[in-house]
């Protein structure tokens, strides 16, 4: 060791050497192992740019002798998860929707695909709990325009509602009855089918009101008003209303009726994908 | 042009010169502890046998719990998210237990230390534990300290290779037991030992074995000391944790100094020496290589074999024990006034002799009720506190519980009818390895009833159904209840689980909501 070296008097250790206004620095140095471990730690990273991606160049990137890429990963990540899942959807395929339902482990499984899709595709117009909303049915209750049951809701998602390039799709043209009956009529009928599920507050129109109904529009809805799934009309003794309870309501949709529009899915998700979703849909709890 | 001859040398040297460079980093000075002999050493092998038999042998221990439970008596199911301790069976949400049991450690370690100093360090850490084990080994092998001091420092010869490769060999078989005792814990131990050994074991379980193979044969066999001296934080807490009253390792200066070789030739010259001979016996034995009579150091791991070393020497000098001994500070510093009296900066140990060569009388001794002393109260009540609370929670925990979630999106749905239906998760919990029926009741909540989503049960108040031994049982239940009985937005219910065989039960409240114009 040089013959200049300094030893602290107090600690008894050699310093470095180095002196700022009278204040010196102990040399205490690191041990071997420490120093071992930190130069492990640069081969290791030397090796890591080497394996994977790391220098940046021009327009890309070295690509690293594994050949590693997150997308890669990403991609057999999905390609695992989808193999994992084959059987199911192939099952999917295969059976109909209420034997899907019926089977625990399918319907569980079609539940949770259904309800992705629903997430995607669906929530746009029904909202993400299914609730719904004005103009838009809520789909967790038990009345159906079209039917609840499983094949029925598959029905519809398949081919959707008053979906003009569906030849097969639902179609239930209410006219629109402010050209058929007078201003008087409407709210006469409108009082009669408030009164089925409600209150009305002028009894006197009833009356009359059933006797408009009873001309007009039993062809549809029935001699009770409970409605025909077969033909999209909806049941006006419930307590559900598409478009708002009350007469004035009533009135508005007998005299120029709003009719939604529901787009066939089949073309955009596919069969299996539709029969999940139907499932899903049953499965919310009006279920037929 | 300058004149050479005028120009002054100035005192100036470069900063990094090679004359005041000096070695970025230290080699580790090699320690070869050799055998120590005594009480000590004999209480720390047993405490070695408890220890390294506890960690081995605890995973092969069966415990019966029936049909439906693993048979294993300690065993940490992570897959199934379950932890059994022999009677005690733990579902992940009551993990609060092993927290108990942390903080109980915890209170224990100051306890512990603040009386007895590092004890934990010197007898039960596993690195303590381990490195003994391993010196066994290395000392079976290639002799007692003088021997390997020797061979390493001797050229590579045929009998030190196969010395070394034994010696290695060994230690690694004792890290593959070490990291493979480690992975029973976590599965049957039976089958597992088979599957390892058949390969068909799952590769976390090599990887575990391999990982902790690695860290035993390294922290045990190559790094020993430096484990304690550089990476571990405890050996800095520890000075928070010792005062005046705590018993550590100490070397009697008040009697040993001033230490000699030649103690007769010394007093025949007529002056005054201590006990200590100067023979470096409590520095060999020493694992982690330093000298206690430097004082208390960070390094010391207070594993009390240089008193066993020290006592030896002391017995055939035909002095008193304990030149080197557990003592207080108070203590020690007591005896050091009485040897140091009348100001004096050296030890005279004369002053605590008598003439006829016996200690004074006013020494002072350890004595047990100083130990005792407030925050003893303090640690062993807070240690206590928290035992006895877990125990109690242990005793009157509940096997059988039920939680509900209340649907948020849609929060209620009107029906047909103009009845609002509330929709929830209700999980029954059967936290008992058997199988239960268990009956869920509504309470309060007029009129309504309730259905199970996917089972045939009739719509009602109150349903029995069963749930496997040891599960989780996850029910869809939609509420529902006539307009006409609706009474507020959000009202208060009741779901009532009870196990009619064992009368066990819980209760969870849960709301049911209605829009505002339902009535």
């Amino acid at each position: 060791m040089s013959n200049n070296e300094h030893i602290d008097e107090v600690s008894g250790v050699s310093t470095t050497g180095h002196d700022w206004d009278g204040i010196r620095e102990l040399n205490t140095p690191l041990p071997r192992w420490w120093v071992v471990t930190f130069y492990v730690t640069i081969v290791w990273a030397i090796g890591y740019t080497i394996a994977y991606p790391a220098w940046p160049l021009l327009n890309s990137a070295t690509k690293g002798v594994l050949g590693y890429s997150s997308r890669n990963q990403v991609k057999n990540d999905l390609a695992v998860a989808e193999a994992a899942k084959g059987k199911y959807v192939e099952a999917v395929g295969s059976k109909s929707v209420s034997e899907i339902a019926a089977d625990d482990g399918l319907r569980e499984f079609a539940v949770a695909a259904g309800g992705a899709a629903f997430k995607v595709n669906c929530v746009q117009c029904h909202g993400s709990g299914a609730q719904g909303s004005k103009g838009f049915p809520n789909l967790n209750d038990d009345d159906w325009l079209w039917g609840g049951k499983a094949e029925q809701i598959q029905q519809t998602i398949t081919h959707g509602i008053r979906f003009a390039s569906d030849t097969d799709t639902r179609i239930s043209e209410m006219p629109a009855f402010g050209d058929i009956i007078t201003p008087d009529q409407i709210a006469q009928v409108s009082a009669y089918v408030a009164s089925l599920s409600g209150k009305v507050q002028d009894a006197s129109l009833i009356e009359p009101g059933a006797k408009v109904f009873a001309e007009n529009c039993v062809a549809c809805h029935g001699d009770n008003a409970k409605g025909n799934k077969e033909l999209g009309a909806p049941d006006l003794t419930d307590a559900i209303w598409l478009y708002g309870p009350g007469e004035t309501a009533i009135a508005a949709q007998v005299r120029a009726p709003k009719q939604g529009v529901m787009p066939a899915w089949i073309g955009r998700l596919g069969e299996t994908k539709v029969k999940e979703l139907a499932v899903y849909v049953h499965s919310l709890g009006g279920g037929e | 042009m300058l004149d050479n001859r005028q120009t002054e040398r100035l005192e100036a040297e470069a900063a990094n010169s090679a004359k005041l460079r000096q070695p970025l980093y230290a080699a580790r000075k090699k320690i070869f502890p050799k055998r120590a002999t005594g009480s000590f050493r004999r209480f720390k092998w047993l405490v070695m046998a408890i220890t390294l038999g506890t960690y081995y042998l605890t995973p092969w221990l069966r415990w019966d719990r029936g049909p439906f439970a693993p048979d294993q008596a300690v065993l940490i199911d992570l897959a199934n998210r379950r932890f059994y301790v022999f009677f005690i069976e733990i579902w992940p949400q009551e993990f609060y237990y092993v927290a108990g049991l942390l903080v109980m450690a915890g209170f224990g370690l100051f306890l512990i230390t603040s009386t007895v100093g590092r004890a934990w360090c010197g007898y039960t850490c596993p690195q303590t534990v381990w490195v003994d084990l391993f010196l066994v080994v290395e000392r079976a092998i290639e002799g007692d300290r003088n021997a390997r001091m020797k061979l390493d420092a001797g050229p590579w010869s045929a009998r030190k290779l196969v010395l070394r490769t034994a010696k290695h060999f060994i230690w690694l078989l004792i890290a593959v037991a070490t990291g493979g005792a480690w992975i029973f814990y976590f599965s049957d131990a039976p089958t597992l030992f088979h599957d390892v050994f058949t390969g068909s074991a799952a590769p976390v379980a090599y990887i575990t074995v391999a990982v902790l193979t690695a860290t035993t044969y390294t922290f045990g066999g190559l790094m020993r000391e430096q484990i304690c001296t550089y990476m571990c934080p405890w050996p800095r807490i520890q000075a928070a944790m010792l005062d005046e009253s705590s018993l550590t390792v100490t070397y009697n200066d008040w009697r040993g100094e001033p230490r000699s070789r030649h103690a007769k030739k010394v007093q025949a010259a007529g002056q005054s020496v201590g006990d200590c001979v100067d023979c470096n016996a409590c520095v060999a034995v020493c694992p982690m290589g330093i000298d206690i009579r430097d004082g208390q150091q960070l390094e010391c791991i207070t594993c009390a074999l240089c008193i066993d070393a020290c006592d030896g020497v002391m017995d055939k000098l035909g002095k008193e024990r304990g030149l080197i001994s557990y003592a207080t500070l108070d203590d020690y510093n007591a005896n050091m006034a009485l040897a140091m009296t009348g100001g004096a900066t050296l030890v005279n140990p004369s002053l605590v002799r008598t003439a006829d060569g016996r200690f004074i009388d006013n020494l002072a001794h350890f004595q047990l009720r100083k130990i005792f002393r407030p925050r003893i109260y303090v640690y062993t009540g807070l240690w206590s506190l928290v035992g006895i609370g877990l125990l109690y929670s242990l005793m009157t925990r509940n096997r059988l519980e039920v939680n509900v979630l209340h649907d948020r999106n849609p929060q209620f749905v009107t029906l047909s009818d103009g009845s609002i239906r509330n929709g929830y998760t209700v999980k029954l919990l059967n936290m008992i390895p058997e199988p239960r029926t268990i009956v869920v009741t509504m309470q309060a909540l007029q009129g309504a009833d309730m259905s199970v989503v996917g089972d045939d049960i009739a719509a009602g108040r109150s349903f029995a159904i069963p749930v496997e031994p040891d599960r989780l049982k996850m029910l869809k239940i939609f509420v529902r209840q006539p307009a006409d009985q609706i009474h507020g937005a959000a009202q208060i219910f009741t779901f009532r689980v009870e196990d009619k065989a064992s009368f066990e039960s819980d209760e969870y409240t849960a709301t049911f909501n209605a829009p505002e114009t339902a009535r």
